[in-house]
């Protein structure tokens, strides 16, 4: 009795997100499992219309030794690699413009905030044309302004290179995100005391020194902070690829948050899941050190 | 222990949903026909498109119209979703399989039906068809293609051409081509005729878009390479996927495809087709919703355009088409019926068609008389005469899934240096998406 009241209230204010959550998370997250082991490649087979079997991990043996998924695994770790590393130089490196009190300040800082109030689909479908993949007389977008600016050298293919078309997504992204880390780290630099600069300049620091032992060190949580949103977000990239390719058919810069869309779309819902839950332990292998990482600092 | 206890509790919440969600029934709910009024009484018709902008909202608009005329005791419900094929289907899905389905929904008529066949997501409406004598009005060869073991599922409203070439007279002109008739009776012909244009100063002769405005491209090519009843036997058996004449065809496309504009991935059908009307590429082959976009511009066909069968498909007739469906366990089943009598009504099909830019199914209505345009009865003409075969790109022979298959080997092709290694790539996708 004493126990229920002691725990009763604050297990009944955090009941309700408890159940939602485990609805819509957790249960979620089974029922894909469920699926992903099934063979469920009809429309008939999820309505129950036609026999579905349990066939435990081939469809994970399908798509693993397939030369397409495998295209779109790599071309993820790809532009992971390009965001995280466009979004961190870009963000930090305006961050740092702005720290030394430049003018204008705040112009600055709404200009590089801006593009992250753009919605991702509208984006995409201006820089789809911005991306433009013809060279020479036809050139437009991107391309016509490389040759207005003297730099016709630079003009590509864009999105169009099987290889390394995906680098063509990461362009808008990090135009879309370096803003965020920038206040990230603008917050960061900010919040170091000036006190603790003037110390180490009476102490005979250079600028660069202070900068090296003093602000870089502080800003290190931040940092971390920033690569583990940057780096879950880069996984889940779909809404800029759909926009700026038009569709979920697109081969050079198929990733597999779109497989996933396109698997659902052709009625394959046993595949789809099991595209989602191959992306899920990626993001855990990210978060979870990250997680313990965190629940070791609080105590 | 607090810990345990809110685990365990998560967990009892976790496990009443699985029962619960165990409990509902995993079969749709069988039709409702029973209790639903006589459609003399007052109902409802919800029916589900996507039609939403341009001149198939205004074609809808004109059909609720011809509905409110015929039957003033049905209310049309729009439950129109934007997003064409993709998200539009999705969405549709969703309400199905959670038994919350609209009382008739757009599909393209042919395989792209039979997805929601074999899930029992239509009902037949065969006995509709001789109720509403449909079976002598609509062409012999449309009727097979709609029927699934001797059932019908789908009542179209309209249909499409995809095999129409559309060329630019003063392009032609500069290329030194002839500027009166731009039919080209081998896909070899064409290719001399591009060539020509290139060499006369036009740097992509052939206009085309992205991934699907390519796969509607390779789907005229086949047909033009494997006539029309080997291209039908494709989808069911018949023809091999992986026969020499498919090859034939895929390098022919490939050939094609190296006088096209090197932006395609980068634009969707409307600014290719632009390319033929402002002059900078000769040819586009497309569907003819095309006409909408030449109004717009105002010009005018023979003079600043020409339109012909596209190369080497003369006589047969590329079809797709808009159909309607009476869903199982639709909530008014005679609404439903109302609609679907609306639409295939000559009322209904010439309403609609004057405005969407498509022609009526039906071969009984005199288009002429009606005033539809002079594409437009030239393309009855060959729909009542030619031989009728179904659109890989838009649904009519292949289903959902071969679709998307399809446009995935293309795009890997299209954008691959395309040799003869990708070539047999492309061959071995297209067998596997059609196995």
């Amino acid at each position: 009795m004493k126990k229920l009241k002691a725990y009763g209230p604050p297990v009944l204010m955090i009941a309700p997100s408890l159940i939602l959550i485990g609805i819509f998370v957790y249960y979620l997250i089974f029922g894909s499992v469920q699926t992903s082991m099934t063979d469920i490649h009809e429309l008939a087979q999820a309505t129950g219309r036609q026999e579905s079997h349990f066939v435990g991990l081939e469809n994970y043996a399908t798509l693993l030794t397939s030369p397409d998924f495998l295209h779109s695994l790599r071309n993820l770790l790809v532009y992971t690699l390009a965001f995280i590393a466009g979004t961190m130089f870009f963000g930090f490196l305006w961050a740092w413009l702005l720290d030394r009190r430049s003018k204008a300040e705040g112009v600055f800082r709404s200009l590089y905030l801006f593009p992250m109030a753009v919605s991702s689909v509208a984006a995409g479908v201006v820089w789809q044309w911005l991306l433009n993949s013809s060279t020479g007389q036809e050139a437009s977008g991107l391309n016509r302004l490389f040759q207005y600016i003297g730099l016709g050298g630079l003009q590509n293919g864009w999105i169009t290179d099987q290889d390394w078309g995906i680098l063509g997504i990461a362009m808008p992204a990090i135009w879309q995100m370096a803003g965020y880390i920038m206040a990230l780290f603008l917050a960061g630099f900010r919040g170091i005391p000036d006190e603790l600069r003037e110390a180490a300049r009476v102490d005979g620091a250079s600028e660069w020194k202070i900068y090296r032992y003093v602000l870089f060190p502080q800003l290190s949580p931040i940092a971390l902070s920033a690569l583990i949103i940057l780096g879950h977000m880069s996984l889940k990239i779909f809404d800029l690829v759909v926009a700026i390719t038009g569709g979920y058919t697109y081969y050079p810069t198929k990733v597999p948050a779109v497989d996933m869309a396109f698997y659902l779309n052709s009625g394959d819902y046993a595949l789809a899941s099991t595209v989602g839950v191959v992306l899920l332990l990626i993001i855990l292998v990210l978060i979870v050190p990250y997680l313990v990482h965190v629940a070791k600092e609080d105590k | 222990m607090r810990l345990k206890f809110i685990a365990g509790l998560a967990a009892a919440a976790l496990a009443l949903t699985t029962l619960s969600a165990c409990g509902t029934p995993e079969t749709p709910p069988s039709s409702g026909g029973g209790e639903a009024p006589p459609a003399d009484t007052a109902t409802q018709s919800e029916v589900f498109t996507w039609w939403t902008s341009g001149s198939e909202a205004l074609g809808l608009t004109a059909l609720e119209g011809v509905l409110k005329a015929k039957y003033p005791n049905v209310e049309f419900v729009n439950g129109g979703v934007a997003g064409g094929g993709g998200s539009a289907k999705e969405l549709l899905q969703s309400r199905l399989q959670a038994g919350d389905p609209p009382d008739s929904f757009q599909v393209h008529a042919g395989a792209e039906a039979q997805d929601y066949i074999k899930a029992g997501q239509v009902t037949d409406v065969s006995a509709l068809y001789s109720e509403f004598g449909l079976t002598t009005v609509f062409p012999e060869s449309l009727i097979t293609l709609l029927t699934s073991e001797g059932k019908i599922y789908t009542i179209p409203s309209n249909v499409h051409r995809a095999n129409v070439l559309w060329a630019s007279v003063p392009v032609l002109e500069k290329c030194g081509l002839d500027t009166a008739n731009a039919y080209y009776a081998t896909i070899a012909d064409f290719a001399t005729a591009l060539d020509k244009c290139k060499k006369a100063g036009v740097e992509s002769p052939l206009a085309v878009g992205n991934t699907w405005t390519q796969v509607h491209l390779l789907e005229t090519v086949l047909l033009a390479d494997l006539g029309a009843e080997k291209y039908n036997g494709l989808f069911n058996g018949a023809t091999d996927w992986a026969g020499a004449d498919v090859k034939k065809a895929l390098e022919d496309f490939a050939k094609l495809m190296s006088f096209t504009n090197a932006d395609r991935d980068t634009i969707d059908w409307e600014p290719a087709t632009t390319k033929v009307l402002d002059g900078t590429a000769a040819f586009n082959i497309m569907g003819d919703w095309v006409p909408a976009l030449l109004d717009s511009k105002s010009l005018i066909a023979g003079k600043d355009y020409l339109y012909a069968a596209s190369p080497g498909t003369e006589g047969s007739f590329d079809f797709l088409a808009d159909s309607f469906s009476l869903t199982e366990g639709a909530p008014h089943p005679d609404g439903a019926k109302a609609w679907l009598d609306n639409i295939s009504s000559k009322e209904g099909q010439i309403a609609f068609n004057k405005v969407k830019g498509s022609i009526p199914a039906r071969t009984d209505i005199d288009l002429a008389a009606e005033g539809f345009s002079e594409y437009q009865q030239s393309a009855a003409a060959s729909f009542a005469r030619d031989a009728i075969v179904g659109s890989i790109q838009h649904g009519a022979a292949a289903t959902i899934k071969q679709g998307n298959d399809t446009n995935t080997a293309v795009s890997k092709f299209t954008t691959s240096k395309m040799g003869a290694e990708d070539v047999a790539t492309l061959q071995a996708a297209l067998v596997a998406a059609y196995k």
